[in-house]
């Protein structure tokens, strides 16, 4: 079981989507929706607390890999991850993503939460804080236009982020309490 | 990078010059800035302020840098609330870059002195204005019209 305590906010990206919460949440654990927005990624995903949580590229290859840590639908999901493959990206420690979803005047609002339970530093973090702009940025534009912003989108980790998780993983700060 | 500062980065399915005219057009600013718009020439050195059309100003500063359709800067200070404006100036910098079909717009607002309910409230503001940019710009209309 995940000590969800043990976890603080570290990058937090809010945006307003002109859908009913029910669309946004359907967009965030229905792989038809996600293939468009997430990298080409398919969402699976048990829909219940404690169920199976995985990322998967179009071969079928794992990405991310965890468990529903909050399912309750249409307003919070939260969901553990970790990175399969990469390399060292495989052996940092698990981090959570939290999808809050409120109505908000004639619109929805979308807050996405990523969660640490250790000290990471800003090179790493960047990830995320490149990658969520473009994710939540295409879900928005597949729901409020039916079609994807940029079919194909490519990512890769941002400059320094690739040395900065080697030496993470070579120190492992995080066993140091 | 100490000084008190927000970013908020979102990617629009747009051209770099409908961009730049969403930001720099009354009309269009008016659409999605929740009845606000800006009121200049554009010139570096020039004052800008934020007005409604009701004669209301939000904020108010000067143009610093200002290169169509890339880059503009602003310094700007609150004129809304007295707890904010005592905070003093800020600087506002908005880069476009064109990014994989999509445009990248980036704001950074950084606060010259110290404090913390200038970017509190830009905080909570920036995600709602640009959301509405963005579906403007996407759809022909604004995610909402009315500040929830």
């Amino acid at each position: 079981m995940i000590d969800i305590a043990k976890f603080k906010p570290k990058t937090v990206y809010v945006s307003y989507i002109a859908a009913t919460p029910e669309k946004v949440w359907q967009a965030l654990i229905d792989p038809a929706f996600s293939k468009q927005y997430f990298f080409g990624l398919a969402v699976e995903i048990e829909p219940k607390k404690g169920g199976r949580f995985r990322l998967l590229w179009p071969d079928g290859r794992v990405h991310i890999k965890g468990e529903v840590v909050e399912w309750q639908p249409p307003r919070r999901l939260c969901v553990s991850w970790d990175i399969e493959g990469m390399n060292d990206f495989a052996e940092l420690p698990t981090c959570l993503v939290t999808y809050d979803i409120e109505v908000s005047g004639e619109a929805v609002k979308l807050k996405m939460t990523e969660s640490h339970s250790w000290n990471i530093p800003p090179a790493i973090l960047l990830g995320g804080e490149e990658g969520w702009p473009k994710i939540l940025g295409g879900l928005k534009t597949l729901i409020e236009t039916g079609k994807a912003m940029v079919p194909d989108l490519k990512s890769g980790p941002p400059p320094g982020m690739v040395e900065a998780v080697k030496k993470a993983v070579a120190e492992k700060p995080w066993l140091k309490g | 990078m100490s000084k008190p500062n927000f970013v908020y980065v979102t990617y629009i399915k747009t051209t770099q010059d409908k961009l730049w005219a969403a930001l720099t057009d009354k009309a269009t600013m008016k659409k999605y800035w929740f009845g606000a718009y800006a009121e200049t020439d554009w010139k570096p050195g020039s004052p800008w302020a934020l007005k409604f059309d009701d004669g209301r100003i939000a904020d108010s500063g000067k143009i610093l840098e200002c290169d169509p359709p890339k880059r503009l800067v602003i310094r700007w200070i609150n004129e809304w609330k007295p707890e904010i404006k005592a905070e003093g100036y800020s600087r506002c910098t908005m880069t476009i870059e064109p990014y994989q079909g999509a445009m990248k717009l980036t704001i950074q607002h950084e606060l010259e002195g110290e404090g913390t309910q200038f970017i509190e409230a830009v905080s909570g503001g920036w995600p709602r204005i640009l959301s509405n940019l963005k579906s403007l710009l996407e759809t022909g209309s604004v995610a909402y019209e009315t500040k929830a």
